[in-house]
């Protein structure tokens, strides 16, 4: 096969000469979605990079230097990545169960249990992150329930904080963490880890070295779904935690639309794209590792 | 099964009870609040009442901004089907370098932070001169909803023998003919869920849309933060109520064409 460079859309020259092959030009009807997507939405982004690293017709990171200066900056990070972690370890700990359980439940269980992964998730974030505050308020279903259960003597405060943020986080992005491993773990083959039972291996050696190595590629698609989402939530922290706090996303949002900083937010932008970028490329490498043990 | 495998089992339906019903939860707490008649969101409701609804349905806010985001939705859909079938048909079926990286590519969008993209866009936009609000919403909103197509239509595609069509043609099937019989039903599930999903996460976009609307034009999600941000009644509730029973209404219909599993392939 020869590779012809430069152009993305290029048939390749292939060996086998069936008549059906002339249809080879069928790599173009890649073109208008492709190209769509280079004009509306890479070009745009390459923009915002360029547009930060240059000022006055000067290359400059000067806008960084400021940026990684700036000890509210890190501040922020550290919000946003440490909300972002947690929000995606919780689903992890918590998905994890549901979406074995959803393989073994029986027929009409298991329909039950998808309907109520699947109609939580096609509802609209603003109309969950807003039903999160009135559970989440002092007199609200959580505080009630936390009382009832002798959790806590008095009503807490839970809205406004950062536990009522990833509660709600992490119950809006749950299915996103669930469905990816279920559609994997659903494919294991039952016999391996009976396999391994025969041979004397004890349960919790079996989950570890059978199970779990075969869903990684499941787990790593629902982390890298649910990390990237809840790193550059907006509404959720807008809605369940006000002004207090700073993330990345609050940031940007602040700076171009109420702050009219283009110069802060940019580089803010810049800042979680690469972020983003990075779980993309790390879900990438990681699902090559994890493939040929499937 | 040994003491440890039934403490798992059982941690493990234990876990599962309770994610459903803290899932369930706040669409349960929307439906109370909005037929409440109290004004504050305390539950249980004192008294039930339909003035929140009534409320929704007389504000003069309200249905332009359904309507527009019905509008975009539909037409970003459509657009996508279309340019995201033909991208995955090429994928499928073409050899080219960069095909992988192509893949990657086209559903890239959907993991990159949304308000990046749009204030990119924004700006992209304002350089080439485009100052329409309801043009920009649509340009905005096909790079949301193409992935979803691309990526399932894709996923599809990788399953369907194309000799088919081949066999098709031998039969005196011309060749969009044979493609109109053979491929289409084959990928007809595959278009209902993807084009289910785009729809819905183009009418619940905020972060895009809100550098992409302007004073006359505000998409429902958009409308709806700020009425929170305004005046935090039930009205919203209602709003909400009603938008998680279309949805409802929307998932049982998808449900008894292509059936609920179909819905949950990720």
């Amino acid at each position: 096969m020869s590779a012809i460079p430069g152009s993305m859309a290029a048939p390749g020259a292939v060996g086998d000469a069936r008549p059906s092959r002339r249809a080879e030009p069928v790599a173009f009807l890649a073109l208008p979605g492709g190209l769509y997507l280079v004009l509306a939405f890479a070009v745009p982004l390459l923009m915002l990079l360029f547009a930060s690293v240059i000022r006055d017709g000067h290359w400059t990171l000067s806008s960084y230097a400021k940026f990684l200066g700036d000890p509210f900056s890190w501040t922020v990070l550290a919000n946003t990545l440490r909300a972002a972690l947690l929000t995606t370890l919780i689903c992890l700990v918590a998905g994890y169960p549901v979406a074995v359980a959803l393989t073994r439940a029986p027929g009409a269980l298991q329909g039950l249990l998808l309907a109520s992964l699947i109609v939580p998730l096609s509802v609209g974030v603003v109309v969950k992150a807003f039903s999160w505050t009135i559970l989440l308020r002092s007199d609200g279903v959580a505080n009630q329930l936390l009382v009832a259960l002798r959790v806590v003597e008095a009503p807490v405060r839970l809205i406004f904080t950062e536990a009522g943020l990833v509660l709600g986080a992490v119950n809006i992005f749950l299915p996103f963490m669930v469905l990816p491993i279920f559609s994997v773990v659903r494919l294991i083959d039952p016999r391996l880890p009976e396999a391994a039972a025969t041979l004397g291996s004890s349960p919790l050696h079996r989950f570890v070295h059978v199970t779990l190595p075969l869903s990684m590629p499941g787990i790593i698609a629902g982390v890298a779904f649910v990390f990237s989402m809840s790193v550059s939530m907006y509404v959720i922290p807008t809605l369940l935690m006000g002004d207090r706090f700073k993330t990345l996303s609050i940031l940007i949002a602040r700076s171009f639309l109420f702050m009219r900083d283009r110069s802060l937010g940019s580089t803010v932008s810049v800042v979680l794209l690469l972020i983003a970028i990075a779980v993309v490329v790390a879900s990438a490498l990681l699902t090559r590792r994890w493939q040929p043990a499937r | 099964m040994t003491g440890v495998e039934r403490a798992a089992t059982v941690a493990m339906w234990a876990v599962t009870a309770l994610v459903v019903l803290t899932l369930l939860a706040p669409l349960a707490v929307t439906l109370a609040v909005s037929v409440s008649a109290s004004p504050v969101f305390n539950l249980p409701p004192p008294a039930l009442s339909t003035r929140w609804y009534e409320r929704a349905l007389h504000s003069r806010e309200l249905w332009p901004s359904v309507w527009l985001s019905l509008e975009i939705a539909l037409a970003s859909t459509a657009a996508a089907l279309v340019l995201g079938t033909l991208c995955a048909i090429a994928i499928a079926r073409g050899t080219f370098p960069g095909k992988t990286a192509l893949t990657t590519f086209m559903v890239a969008p959907l993991m990159m932070p949304g308000l990046v993209v749009g204030v990119a866009m924004l700006q992209a936009l304002r350089q080439v001169g485009l100052r329409d609000a309801f043009a920009s919403l649509l340009i905005g909103h096909v790079v949301i909803t193409l992935p979803y197509v691309t990526r399932t239509v894709l996923a599809s595609l990788s399953l369907f023998d194309f000799t088919l069509i081949e066999a098709a043609r031998t039969l005196g099937c011309s060749y969009p003919a044979a493609l109109g019989k053979v491929m289409v039903p084959v990928l007809a599930p595959a278009f209902l869920t993807s084009g289910l999903f785009a729809f819905l996460a183009s009418m619940d976009n905020y972060p895009i849309s809100i550098f992409l609307v302007d004073a006359w034009h505000k998409t429902l999600p958009i409308l709806m933060l700020q009425y929170l941000e305004e005046n935090p009644d039930p009205t919203i509730a209602a709003i909400s109520s009603g938008l998680i029973a279309l949805t409802i209404v929307v998932l049982v219909a998808a449900d008894r064409l292509v059936g609920l599993r179909r819905l949950a392939e990720f």
